[in-house]
């Protein structure tokens, strides 16, 4: 306690405005090392916090509230029956293996044995039985996929020594799945916001709209227009068959005398009231001036789509009901108390005056401050509100059933029909999860494609893929702006990492210290804002909330009340936040444009924290720095504190901020962190990026997710589909401090070459790479491939089984070649080389496996062999063989086979600059160029690649590692920071060297010295997985399709190489006749036919079947697809005829 | 062609036998002394000019290296020797592992590969070479060793410790663990000198309790060009002798001698206490790294020309294997002579056959 107390007082201690004699008018003094706040961030948040956060959201929160707006099951039988769900909880992952002693899992065996890694939902429930009520604590309902390190996760909160017994890697960010084995990983989602006013025009159709899609916790979800259409306005909406005249809308939403109406939306300017006096007339032609006469017209035109027949309802009472529901649906209706959705009509409708008046008045869709990010938790939510609906409404089925019965022999317990229930919600999570299909037919949902499997390429492919966000937009559109780096984006999206293509610009990634916001509770908020002065909107009339001096407060989209002090109220307001009295992720800001104040606490906003500047002076000092290198603080006692705050897009746009220290002036409001932080974890590995061309950036953070390097700790205990791994991974010699925070440098993807940048030999052009032999001898560039092959031992439904045999003898009495590693339990032995078609699993199956009539004794099945075989053309090791069973008790075999792969000419490399290049010639070292020390290059990289990149950081990565290696430190290449050239220069000069870092070399063939000065330093140059084993294809005969029987297509099925089109017309133009006759027929599917003279028609044998005559016919060689054809024309009764003529 | 630089004008620079380093390039780089470069001169190459111009001199020989300057040859000459030493000297490397039992982490093939570029100490003139892999291993041809290690626990380890050198025997497998397995007449032969690696210390693997490796290795003789295991130094190259011309029509300002001085290596330059003159201590001319500091400064433009001898090497060896680094240049020339054996037979077989001209089989290389 007294530790506590002590550290609360040094934390005043420095809180103090006069502190250690230094007043407010001293110099400020900077801050350094305030980037040590990112590292502590991350400490907290995690690379992948986002995920995790909206996870654990889910689990603790947000499924408890569906289960209470879903809490009742009744009977239509039983009146007197009902069930009610009281409580829920998700418990932990565990096995459910029944005769299990041990019930813990670790994700890692989960991903070993193709069983997915769930915990189970226990509820509490309380029903009538008989005429008792009955409380039944944990009962399961299903099992819910877990993430891993969320909050229900074994991993969470282990240290690296336990982590390593579960053989978990420690620096895997988790945030993803393991469903059947696969890791799978819930994309974000890029959305517009929702319960937002969005005002866009058509100048083409001069259409001027204002839009809101209304999303409930219902998850009802509708979208709502207020239009132009022919300079008169309507309200459009998919329940309504015909857009509805403004103010018959707002004379129905209850505001029925004209002059009003004319006051909410026009208010008392006078352009506005112009615009809007059409409406008014319209409404009066169509003599509706009451509220009831309003209804009644939009009665007649609401969608009914309702299933119980019952007593038809009066046209005014539909239009009610639809107003109260499903317009606008997330406005709350209390009662019939319309008044603050017909002020949201009306606002919406003053938006569009507005933007018929000023255009600029629209608003921006591609503006990050109106965009909503969707997460797994999200997802789940919805996905799990479906199946528990499902669930119930199938519970009560069958409740209906059993009571239906008159007579039973004991009482009904509810709890045995839930019991047999079935797996419905597990089955539903884990096939929604493992397509990646949510299709939610009660939300109108259908969404292709949300789950990736995650990659583990590398370690940064997988970082990456954590990090990514996907847009709704269809990639097919051809429009600009949401591909468009936009201003907002900075220090929240990586303004490098996207991908080339059709997906440039759709695709994002979350910058270094952004934060997705989850769900806050808002009717807190709404009181705190009355307490803070806020006037209630439903005693205000257009007089007031127009009024030149009010301005208008929203919450979550929601117009509440009135100010008249915005500035007073926001900045009491974020007082309160920072003072902790509520949660830091709502925002607030005000908009002088629509003059009002916006509360947010919705979920999906991106925020990211930022340093509070009060009075010229940051409030975070260098001593509160030192506290947090002591440890004795974490970042949360800076936000609770209010000494740092998170601001989203809206409030950082209403924001001073300042990007250094020397920057701050006095109406500064917050100071960045760090600069660096504007790219994401990919780009974060580029040394020195901002010297770079901006798309070479853009490449890197493309190839380095292809880098073969190590993936994880953990990565020996894999079995993967496909697995490349580095043989002597190296930290980068110029790294960054991103690589330090992600753990780049502890699982790198790269060597240090020793590079020089000279012409040589002339197979350096196109930016080949010339290589260095002995380095490759040593082992430069060596790297594994492991490939998984997993079989299952099957147990058939009649009884019969496969199996596993040992190897057979041929007629010698022999092991045959193919079967030589096979030992006596039919497996190859782990560590046996297998040649290309060697057999490494011999299995067996049952020859009438799906004979379900078969009764006989299972064992005395004539079996056939269904061996395994390795099919690559290069001999492999095998490395790990996996006997284990799945969940459905079958037996599981999976087989790593591994290859060591040196690199070969035309394997690709990379330095982290997006140059990239493939190996074009490999030296002997004797030949290779050396300096005055005797060093010989590893690679010889081609100068031409310099000019047109622009890729000025690798220069400078070359100069700061070759300072490095002199001085024997690692340099930093940090974005926007870094180790200075010029400081670079000195120690190379320090050490003799030139300070450009040109050496002289003395050439290895003539031996004599080189005319120019070569540039030459290390270089960390990552291989990419693009192998030309795994490419490199060549036929000249071999297999054939079936049914054209012209040779198959693709490398995998050794298949021919086309002479396409194109290449067709080059021989033609050329008057090639015999070569073009020997590509397409003779050398493809020549095919000879006896054709008639007579009929034209082809027979055989030398008979025609349709002439029965043998008399005019003629062999023939024609393409055996023409032969098909005609056949295929006959069989659709259209007759092609040959009309032979000599040639 | 001399070309006209701004420094070339300084006198002392002789184009003939000074290779020009300059800002942004090099100039003179190769020799002209050959017949028919110059009129009037005969260059033709005499034995009696070359042994008088020939000089070998070694500056500095330690266990593992030797440095030497070699003065008055070509650098064709120089740079044979040169790749001789790296490609074509043979030494004896394992190449051939059977692999009985291996549960380390490390996988089989990159244990052999780590096992190859292991030294060893094994006088290569005792073997011959395999000329083909499917050849029968004799024991002429090839060495036979044994790595054996398991790991267990020590069971007095002291307590705490997470050290595991301290908790494991044989935690790290070392080059030391190789145990040379004699066959047939090795045992007589190499008896004086038993077979192991040159460093005993060359980490190979690590274990941990119950992971063990057993393989057998052989070792054969290889050159170099086919693998860098069979390498026999570390480094072998050469930098040409460095030369520091003063412009004696302008000299260093006084109060930049100080300046001038840290333009180049320690001990280069000397200035003279009093006078604050320049000069080039000739002695240590050679230790100057060039690193054509002096040219980035304006206030010495003209003052000094930097030059590197042509025909004069700064030879320097590294040996990591069996030779010791006295004995690898001679190694070189052994090896040379060998091609040069070579070709005089072939040639002479050519004249020898003058019914016309015939395939003459010639060695490798």
């Amino acid at each position: 306690m007294a530790t506590l107390a002590e550290e609360e007082s040094e934390w005043e201690q420095l809180n103090r405005t006069n502190w250690r004699g230094l007043g407010i008018t001293d110099p400020v003094k900077s801050v350094e090392d305030k980037w040590l706040l990112l590292p502590a961030f991350l400490k907290v948040k995690g690379l992948v916090k986002q995920h995790i956060d909206s996870f654990n959201y889910f689990v603790d929160v947000d499924i408890k509230n569906i289960v209470r707006a879903n809490n009742k099951v009744t009977s239509d039988v039983d009146p007197r029956f009902w069930l009610k769900y009281t409580d829920i909880n998700v418990g932990f992952p565990d096995r459910t293996d029944l005769d299990a002693i041990d019930k813990s899992v670790t994700p890692h065996e989960c991903r070993l044995r193709d069983i997915t890694y769930s915990a189970p939902i226990l509820v509490t429930i309380q029903y009538t039985r008989g005429k008792n009520v009955v409380r039944r604590p944990n009962v399961n309902i299903g099992r819910l996929p877990i993430m891993l390190r969320s909050n229900k996760c074994v991993l969470t909160g282990r240290t690296e020594a336990q982590l390593a017994r579960m053989t978990e890697c420690p620096l895997d960010p988790g945030g993803y799945f393991v469903v059947k084995g696969t890791e799978k990983v819930i994309l974000v989602q890029e959305q517009l916001s929702k319960n937002r006013i969005i005002v866009e025009t058509d100048s083409v159709k001069g259409v001027v709209q204002a839009s809101c899609t209304s999303s409930t916790h219902g998850g009802l979800k509708s979208k709502t227009y207020v239009a132009t259409k022919k300079g008169k306005i309507y309200l459009r909406h998919n329940s309504i068959h015909e857009d509805v005249p403004i103010v018959i809308a707002l004379k129905a939403l209850g505001i029925q005398s004209d002059k009003e109406i004319l006051l909410l939306t026009a208010g008392n300017t006078d352009a506005y009231k112009i615009a809007f006096s059409a409406n008014l007339e319209e409404a009066a032609k169509l003599s509706v001036f009451t509220r009831h006469q309003a209804l009644e017209w939009i009665g007649s035109r609401v969608k009914v789509n309702r299933k119980v027949v019952g007593p038809r309802r009066p046209a005014w009472e539909e239009a009610l009901e639809a107003l109260a529901t499903i317009v606008l649906a997330h406005v709350p209706v209390v009662g019939l108390d319309f008044r603050s959705k017909a002020i949201f009509v009306a606002t919406m409708t003053r938006r569009v005056l507005m933007a018929m008046d000023d255009e600029k008045m629209v608003d921006d869709r591609d503006y990050v401050g109106n965009k909503r990010l969707e997460l797994a938790g999200q997802l789940l939510a919805l996905l799990f509100e479906d199946l528990f609906k499902t669930f119930n409404s199938n519970l009560k089925s069958s409740i209906d059933k059993v009571l239906k019965k008159p007579s039973r022999t004991n009482e009904f317990d509810a709890f045995n029909t839930m019991q047999f229930q079935g797996d419905h919600i597990t089955s539903g999570f884990v096939r929604a999860i493992s397509t990646g299909n949510w299709s939610l037919k009660r939300f109108k949902m259908e969404r292709a494609g949300v789950t990736h499997v995650l990659s583990r390429l590398s370690f940064i492919s997988a970082l990456g893929m954590m990090t990514r966000i996907s847009s709704q937009f269809e990639k097919t559109r051809k429009v600009s702006g949401p591909r468009a780096l936009q201003p907002s984006q900075w220090g929240m999206l990586c303004p490098s990492d996207t991908p080339e293509g059709e997906a440039c610009g759709l695709v994002k990634n979350l910058a270094l210290m952004t934060h997705i916001t989850t769900d806050v509770e808002e009717e807190p908020i709404i009181r705190l804002a009355f307490m803070l002065g806020v006037e209630d909107i439903s005693l205000a009339t257009g007089t007031e909330i127009y009024g030149p001096h009010t301005f208008v407060v929203n919450v979550n989209g929601t117009i509440i009340g009135l100010t008249r002090y915005p500035t007073r109220f926001v900045t009491n307001f974020r007082r309160l936040r920072r003072a902790g009295r509520f949660s830091e992720f709502v925002g607030v800001y005000v908009n002088h444009h629509h003059r009002a104040v916006h509360i947010a606490s919705d979920g999906g906003r991106i925020c990211r924290p930022m340093i509070i500047v009060e009075e010229g002076r940051p409030k975070v000092v260098s001593d509160h720095i030192a506290l947090l290198k002591k440890g004795a603080v974490t970042f949360d006692d800076f936000l609770r504190k209010g000494l740092v705050e998170y601001l989203d897009v809206n409030e950082e746009n209403d924001s001073y901020i300042a990007l250094y220290e020397s920057d701050i002036v006095a109406a500064t409001t917050h100071l960045e962190i760090e600069p660096f932080t504007i790219l994401g974890a990919v780009a974060g590995l580029i040394p020195y990026p901002h010297h770079n061309q901006s798309p070479r950036n853009t490449y890197q953070c493309a190839m380095g997710k292809q880098a073969i390097g190590a993936i994880g700790y953990n990565q020996l205990n894999r079995i993967d589909t496909l697995l490349y791994l580095s043989v002597y991974p190296q930290q980068p010699m110029v790294k960054t401090k991103t690589i330090e925070l992600i753990g780049y440098d502890r699982l790198p993807a790269g060597q240090n070459a020793t590079v020089a940048v000279m012409s040589y030999s002339g197979y350096d052009i196109e930016d080949a790479l010339i290589q260095n032999k002995a380095s490759l001898d040593r082992g430069y560039g060596r790297c594994q491939v492991l490939r998984k092959n997993a079989t299952l031992i099957r147990k058939y439904p009649n009884g019969t089984f496969d199996r596993l045999a040992d190897a057979p003898l041929d007629e010698n009495g022999q092991v045959q070649k193919k079967y030589d590693i096979v030992q006596l339990d039919g497996l190859a032995g782990v560590g046996e080389r297998v040649d290309p078609g060697d057999v490494y699993v011999n299995k067996q199956t049952p020859t009438n496996a799906n004979d379900n009539t078969f009764t006989g004794q299972a064992a005395a099945v004539p079996y056939k062999n269904a061996p395994m075989t390795y099919k690559s053309p290069v001999a492999g090791y095998i490395d790990k063989v996996l006997i284990s069973d799945t969940e459905n008790d079958q037996t599981l075999i999976k087989v790593l086979i591994r290859q060591t792969r040196r690199p070969e000419l035309g394997d690709k490399f990379s330095s982290r600059h997006g140059q990239k290049g493939v190996c074009g010639l490999i030296v002997n070292q004797e030949d290779m160029p050396f300096n005055d020390q005797g060093i010989n290059p590893d690679t010889i990289m081609n100068p031409h690649g310099f000019p047109s990149r622009m890729t000025v950081g690798k220069m400078i990565e070359l100069l700061a590692g070759k300072a490095g290696v002199l001085s024997g430190k690692l340099q930093y290449g940090t974005a926007f920071g870094g180790s200075k050239v010029e400081d670079m220069s000195r120690i190379l000069v320090e050490n003799g060297f030139n300070y450009a870092g040109k050496d002289m070399l003395t050439s290895g063939i003539t031996g004599e010295p080189l005319e120019a000065y070569v540039y030459f330093g290390p270089i960390y140059y990552q291989k990419l997985k693009h192998m030309v084993m795994d490419k490199m294809h060549a036929r000249a005969r071999g297999p054939r399709a079936t049914l054209t029987r012209q040779p198959t297509e693709g490398r995998s099925r050794e298949g021919g190489l086309r002479l396409g089109e194109m290449e067709r017309d080059c021989l033609i133009g050329y008057g090639a006749t015999q070569l073009l006759l020997e590509r397409l027929m003779i050398s493809s599917d020549k095919f000879e036919v006896n054709a008639c003279q007579e009929c034209g028609l082809m027979g055989y044998n030398g008979w025609c079947t349709y002439c029965k005559s043998s008399k005019r016919m003629a062999n023939l060689t024609i393409p055996y697809a023409a032969k098909l054809l005609f056949q295929e024309l006959m069989a659709m009764n259209v007759v092609p005829r040959l009309v032979l003529g000599d040639a | 062609m001399p070309l006209p630089t701004a420094s070339a004008s300084i006198t002392g620079f002789d184009p003939r036998r000074h290779v020009g380093v300059h800002a942004e390039r090099v100039s003179h780089v190769s020799s002209t002394d050959y017949p028919g470069h110059y009129p009037d001169e005969d260059n033709s190459w005499d034995l009696d000019k070359f042994k008088q111009k020939l000089k070998l001199k070694v500056q500095r020989l330690s266990n593992r290296s030797i440095e030497f300057d070699f003065v008055g040859v070509d650098a064709s000459i120089a740079n044979a020797f040169r790749r001789i030493l790296i490609a074509e000297v043979p030494t004896v490397t394992v190449e051939r592992v059977y692999v009985w039992d291996n549960t380390s982490v490390v996988v089989d093939e990159i244990l052999a590969q780590r096992i190859g570029l292991i030294p060893l100490n094994v006088d290569p003139s005792f073997m011959d070479i395999k000329e083909n892999p499917t050849d029968q291993a004799t024991d002429r041809n090839t060495l036979v060793f044994r790595l054996r290690v398991a790991c267990t626990r020590n069971k007095n380890a002291p307590k705490g410790s997470t050290d595991p050198k301290e908790l494991y025997v044989n935690s790290d497998v070392l080059s030391s663990h190789l145990e040379w397995v004699p066959q047939g007449e090795q045992m007589t032969v190499m008896a004086g000198n038993p077979p192991a690696p040159t460093n005993p210390n060359i980490v190979l693997a690590k274990l941990r309790p119950g992971q063990e490796i057993d393989m057998e290795l052989h070792a054969i003789k290889g050159v170099g060009k086919d693998h860098a295991k069979f390498c026999p130094v570390a480094t072998a190259s050469y930098r040409l002798l460095p030369d520091i011309i003063l412009n004696p029509n302008k000299p260093v300002p006084p109060h930049l001698a100080e300046k001038f001085q840290k333009c180049f290596s320690p001990g280069v330059i000397r200035v003279d206490p009093h006078t604050k003159d320049v000069s080039v201590d000739k002695e240590k001319a050679r230790n100057e790294s060039m690193s054509r500091e002096v040219y980035r400064h304006p206030e010495f433009e003209g003052c000094v020309q930097l030059a590197r001898v042509r025909d004069h090497f700064l030879f320097k060896i590294e040996s990591e294997g069996f030779y010791p680094p006295e004995r690898l240049l001679p190694e070189a020339i052994s090896v040379m002579r060998g091609k040069i054996a070579n070709i005089r037979r072939a040639a002479e077989a050519l004249l020898e056959d003058n019914d016309g001209p015939r395939d003459v089989e010639m060695a490798d290389g």
